[in-house]
C-alpha cells in the first residue's frame, strides 16, 4: 500500500474509531444505568437517546437489548425476535445491548455483553471470547477463505462446549462489512435497518455478486473467498444454555502484503479487551 | 417388648410425659445439630437404623420409640392415647431433653411423617423446629383439605385422584374395625410381616422389623382411630409449616399418590422437593440416597441460620427434585452428546464424573457443570475400551465418591465402509469402543450398583443403526445392535434389584462424531472429504445433542427400555417392527457421501 492511501485510509479510520468509541460509551453508560425491573425496550430507547442526544441522527440498525435467555436465543427462529420486548430484568441476570450508530458519515456497530450482579458462568463466558477475538485476526491475516475461519470459529466453541448463537442470526453471519454512510436529511429505517446503510450493503452484495465476494461473512459457499479489503462489523456470540455473551467490533482488512498491516481491529480501547487485560 | 436396641453405639435414656415413659436414643456428637428421626406404623425407631448410623458422623441423631411402640410404655387406656396433641406432647419433651437450647430438624417417615407435619404447623413448636424432612406421609389436614377440594369440584380427573387414593387407602378402613386389627397382628399376620416386607418392598433381611412388630402394630392402630376420621372432617384451617420442609416421595408407594402434594406450596412456603424411584419403606431400601438428602438439607438450612449464604445457586432444572445430589459418570463426556447429558445433569443439580479419552475436553465438561448447578464434578481421563483402567476407575470412583447412582456408557466411535474394506484391526477398535466399552461400564459399575442393592440407573447409548441396516455401516451397526441387546437382557437382569437400564438410539444429530469417524476404504483426502461432507450433512440436520440430553433424563426419570430420539430414528424403530422389509430396501441404497 501507498503512504498516500495510508494515510487517506487513517483518516477514514479515526472517522470509524470515533463513532465506534461513542457506541461502546453509550453501552457503558446505559449499562451503569440498569437495574432490576427495566424492560429491553426501556433499554434500547435509553440507547436511541444517549446516542441522539450526542448527535446521531442515522442507524445501520436501531439499538437492540436482550436479557435473561435472550441473550442466548433460546427459541429463536425468525428475526423480528431480535427486536426488544418487555422482558423485565433481574439481579443476576446477563444482557446484551446491541447498537449501530452512523455519526458523522461513519458506521459502527458494537456489541456489549454485561450482567446484573454476580454471575461466574456469564463472566466464563465473557472470558472464553479472547481466544475468538485472536483466532479471527490470525487466520484473516492467514488469507484464509471466510467460510473457513468461520468454521475454525465453530470449532473453537464447540470446544469450549458452547453453541454457536450467531447461527440465529440472518443468513447466519459472523460478520458483515461497514461502509461510510452518506448523511440525508431524513433517515428512514426499514425493519430497525437504516435504508442508507441497507443501500449500501445492498450495493455491496450486488458488486460482489459479479466479483466473487460477499459483504456478508457467513457459513454458506458465498463466503468461501479470502478476506475482502475493507472494513468488517465481526460478532462471534457464544451461547450455553440460558446464557449468552458476544462482542462486536470492526476489523479493519487491507489489501497490505505485510501481515501486520493486513488486518488489525480498528481500536484495542475496548471494554472487553480491557477485561480481558485486567484479567478479570 | 424388645430386649435390646440394635443400634450400635447409641446412648439410651427415658423420658417420661403424660403418664408414658419414652426411650428415646443418641448417636453422634450432642453440639452438632440434632436430627430428630420419628417413625411411622406398623415400626418402631429400628427402621431408622440404617439411616441413623450414617447420619451420626455429622450430627447428633435422635431417635425415639413413639407411645406404644418398640421400648417406650403405651397410654392406659389406649383409646384416646394416640391424639395428636398427645404425640406433640411426647415430641416436645423428647426435643427439651436433647435439645433444650436449640431448634432441632425433624425428620418423619409414615406416621412419624404424618405427626412431624403436626409439629411443624402448630404454634407452641414454632422457633423450636429448624427444619423438617417428610416422606409418605401428608399431614391429615393437607389430606382433608384436599379431599374437600376434589368433592367440591368434581372433575373426572379429579375424581380420578379421590378413587385412586380412596383404593390405595384400604388399610386405613381396615385398621378402623374393632378388635380384628390387633388379633391379625398379634397372630398370623405379625408372624408373617417380616417376609412379605422381603417379598413386596424388597426390604434387606436383618435387624428389622424387631420382635416388638405384634403389639407396636396393635397399639398403633389407635394412630387411625384416634385422628384420621375428626381430622379429615374437620382439618385445621391454620396448617402451615413455620419451618423449611424437604418433601422426599416414593414414585412407587402403594399407600400414597404423589398427587397429594400437589399444592403443597401453599401450606409449607419453603419447600423443596425430591422423588425416588422407590415403594414406601425408603429408610430401609434407600439409607444413602436418604442420607445425602438429608444431610445436604439440614446443612442448607443450618447455614441459612447462620447468615452464610448458600455456596451455590440451587440447581433449577427440569428434573432437579430426582437427581439433585445424586452421582452421575457419564463416558464420552467430552463432546456431543455426553458432554450435553452431563450439563443436564449438572443442571438438575447432580454430582459428576465426566469421563472422556481427552481429558482436557473432560476436564472442560466438568468446569462448566459446576457453572451450570452441580455441586461437584470430576474429570477422568479414561479410554473405555482399556479394561484395566476402567477397573481402576471403578475402584477410585468408588473409594473416592461411592456408588454410581445414574451410569451413563455413552462413549462410541464411527465408521463407515463395505464390509469388505473393514479389516479385522478396524472391526476390533469399533466393537472395542463401542461395545467392550459398555460391558466393562455395566460390569464394572453395575456390579456396585447391585451390590449396594438401592437401586440406580445404567443407559447405554446405542444408535439407529442398530436396528437399521446399512450397507454403509456394518461394523458400527454391529455394535450398536449388540449394545441394544445387551442393555435389554440386563434390563432384564437388573430388574428385580431396582436397577434400570435403558438403550437410547439418537439417529442423525449433530456432534462431531461424523468429523472423526473414519471411512475405511478411501484415502486419507478422500476420508476427509467425506468426514466433511457427512459433518456437513449432519449439521444441516441440525438435531441438537441438548435434545438427546433431555430424551436420556426422561428415560431414566420413566425408565424407559428403548428410546429412538429423533423422528427419523422413530420411524426406523417403528419399520423395524411393522415394514422390516422396506427397511432392508433402505439398507441396499448407496449413502449420499
Amino acid at each position: 500500500m501507498t503512504s498516500a492511501v495510508v494515510r487517506e485510509l487513517s483518516a477514514e479510520l479515526r472517522g470509524f474509531r470515533e463513532v465506534q468509541t461513542l457506541a461502546y460509551e453509550c453501552a457503558e453508560a446505559v449499562a451503569a444505568q440498569l437495574k432490576p425491573g427495566v424492560t429491553e425496550r426501556e433499554a434500547a430507547r435509553m440507547q436511541r437517546e444517549w446516542l441522539r442526544e450526542r448527535g446521531v441522527r442515522d442507524w445501520f440498525h436501531l439499538p437492540f437489548a436482550w436479557f435473561g435467555d435472550r441473550t442466548a436465543f433460546t427459541g429463536f427462529r425468525i428475526p423480528l425476535q431480535f427486536f426488544p420486548t418487555n422482558r423485565r430484568l433481574e439481579a443476576g441476570m446477563p444482557f446484551i445491548l446491541d447498537m449501530a450508530p452512523v455519526f458523522k458519515g461513519y458506521t459502527a456497530d458494537i456489541g456489549y455483553s454485561g450482567c446484573l450482579g454476580l454471575n461466574p458462568l456469564h463472566d466464563k463466558l465473557l472470558a472464553d471470547l479472547e481466544a475468538h477475538r485472536e483466532l479471527i485476526l490470525r487466520e484473516v491475516r492467514e488469507r484464509r477463505p471466510l467460510r473457513e475461519i468461520y468454521e475454525s470459529v465453530d470449532r473453537l466453541m464447540v470446544r469450549q462446549g458452547y453453541a454457536n448463537r450467531h447461527r440465529a442470526y440472518p443468513f447466519g453471519v459472523i460478520a458483515h462489512k461497514v461502509d461510510r454512510v452518506r448523511e440525508r436529511r431524513l433517515n428512514p429505517t426499514l425493519f430497525g435497518f437504516g435504508t442508507q446503510s441497507l443501500k449500501g450493503l445492498a450495493s455491496d452484495a450486488l458488486h460482489g455478486h459479479r466479483d466473487g465476494w460477499s459483504p456478508l461473512w457467513s457459513p454458506y459457499r458465498f463466503s468461501d473467498h479470502p478476506p475482502q479489503p475493507g472494513l468488517w462489523a465481526v460478532e462471534p456470540h457464544l451461547g450455553f444454555r440460558g446464557t449468552g455473551a458476544k462482542f462486536e467490533e470492526i476489523l479493519v482488512v487491507t489489501d497490505s502484503a505485510d501481515p501486520e498491516e493486513s488486518a488489525f481491529w480498528l481500536d484495542d480501547d475496548l471494554p472487553h479487551v480491557r477485561r480481558w487485560a485486567e484479567g478479570i | 417388648m424388645a430386649d435390646l436396641t440394635t443400634i450400635h453405639g447409641a446412648r439410651e435414656r427415658v423420658v417420661h410425659t403424660g403418664g408414658v415413659e419414652l426411650c428415646v436414643v443418641e448417636l453422634g456428637d450432642s453440639a452438632r445439630p440434632t436430627v430428630v428421626l420419628v417413625h411411622g406404623y406398623p415400626d418402631s425407631k429400628e427402621v431408622w437404623s440404617e439411616v441413623a448410623t450414617r447420619l451420626a458422623d455429622r450430627f447428633h441423631v435422635v431417635l425415639y420409640d413413639i407411645r406404644g411402640h418398640g421400648r417406650s410404655t403405651a397410654p392406659k387406656p389406649l383409646r384416646g392415647g394416640f391424639t395428636l396433641e398427645k404425640l406433640t406432647d411426647d415430641f416436645v419433651a423428647v426435643i427439651d431433653a436433647v435439645s433444650p437450647d436449640r431448634p432441632v430438624h425433624v425428620v418423619g417417615h409414615d406416621w412419624g411423617s404424618v405427626q412431624s407435619w403436626e409439629f411443624v404447623t402448630v404454634r407452641r413448636t414454632e422457633g423450636r423446629i429448624a427444619s423438617f424432612t417428610s416422606m409418605s406421609g401428608p399431614s391429615l389436614d393437607h389430606f382433608g383439605h384436599w379431599i374437600k377440594q376434589r368433592m367440591k369440584r368434581p372433575t373426572p380427573r379429579k375424581v380420578g385422584q379421590l378413587l385412586g387414593q380412596g383404593a390405595k387407602s384400604w388399610y386405613v378402613y381396615m385398621l378402623h374395625t374393632p378388635v380384628l386389627p390387633e388379633l391379625a397382628w398379634r397372630g398370623p399376620l405379625g408372624k408373617r410381616w417380616p417376609k412379605i416386607l422381603e417379598r413386596v418392598e424388597r426390604i434387606p433381611a436383618g435387624d428389622y422389623p424387631t420382635a416388638s412388630l405384634p403389639s407396636d402394630a396393635a397399639h398403633g392402630a389407635w394412630l387411625y382411630r384416634d385422628n384420621v376420621r375428626a381430622r379429615l372432617a374437620h382439618p385445621r384451617e391454620d396448617a402451615y409449616a413455620h419451618a423449611p420442609v424437604q418433601l422426599i416421595t416414593p414414585l412407587g408407594d402403594a399407600f400414597l399418590s404423589p398427587k397429594l402434594y400437589d399444592q403443597l406450596e401453599l401450606w409449607a412456603p419453603r419447600l423443596t422437593r425430591r422423588t425416588l424411584p422407590a415403594k414406601h419403606w425408603v429408610p430401609r431400601t434407600r439409607p444413602d440416597q436418604l442420607t445425602a438428602w438429608i444431610g445436604e438439607f439440614v446443612t442448607a438450612t443450618e447455614e441459612l441460620e447462620d447468615g452464610v449464604p448458600p455456596q451455590q445457586k440451587a440447581a433449577d432444572g427440569k428434573y432437579a427434585d430426582r437427581f439433585g445430589g445424586q452421582l452421575v459418570l457419564v463416558t464420552g463426556a467430552g463432546s456431543g452428546i455426553g458432554r450435553a447429558t452431563a450439563f443436564a445433569f449438572a443442571e438438575a443439580g447432580a454430582r459428576l464424573i465426566a469421563v472422556d479419552r481427552d481429558a482436557e475436553s473432560a476436564a472442560r465438561t466438568a468446569e462448566m457443570a459446576q457453572l451450570i448447578g452441580a455441586p461437584e464434578a470430576w474429570a477422568e481421563a479414561v479410554d473405555v475400551s482399556d479394561e484395566q483402567a476402567m477397573e481402576k476407575l471403578a475402584e477410585k470412583v468408588a473409594a473416592e465418591h461411592g456408588v454410581v447412582d445414574v451410569l451413563v456408557n455413552n462413549a462410541g466411535i464411527g465408521l463407515s465402509g463395505s464390509f469388505f474394506d473393514t479389516t479385522p484391526e478396524d472391526w476390533k477398535k469399533v466393537l472395542d469402543v463401542n461395545l467392550w466399552g459398555v460391558i466393562h461400564g455395566c460390569r464394572l459399575f453395575g456390579r456396585q450398583m447391585a451390590e449396594r442393592g438401592q437401586g440406580g440407573h445404567i443407559v447405554n447409548t446405542a444408535s439407529a443403526a442398530a436396528f437399521q441396516p446399512s450397507k454403509a455401516l456394518p461394523a458400527y451397526s454391529t455394535s450398536k445392535a449388540a449394545v441394544l441387546m445387551l442393555s435389554e437382557c440386563l434390563r432384564a437382569e437388573l430388574a428385580g434389584q431396582g436397577i434400570g437400564v435403558s438403550a437410547i438410539c439418537p439417529g442423525l444429530v449433530n456432534t462431531n462424531i461424523t468429523s472423526t469417524a473414519r471411512f475405511v476404504g478411501a484415502d486419507s483426502a478422500e476420508e476427509e472429504r467425506r468426514q466433511k461432507k457427512s459433518s456437513r450433512l449432519y449439521g444441516l440436520r441440525n438435531y441438537p445433542p441438548e435434545k438427546v440430553a433431555d430424551a436420556i433424563l426422561a428415560a431414566v426419570v420413566h425408565d424407559k427400555a428403548v428410546v429412538p430420539v429423533t423422528p427419523e430414528a422413530r420411524g426406523a424403530h417403528l419399520m423395524s417392527r411393522f415394514t422390516p422389509r422396506a427397511l432392508r430396501a433402505i439398507a441396499r441404497l448407496e449413502p449420499p457421501l
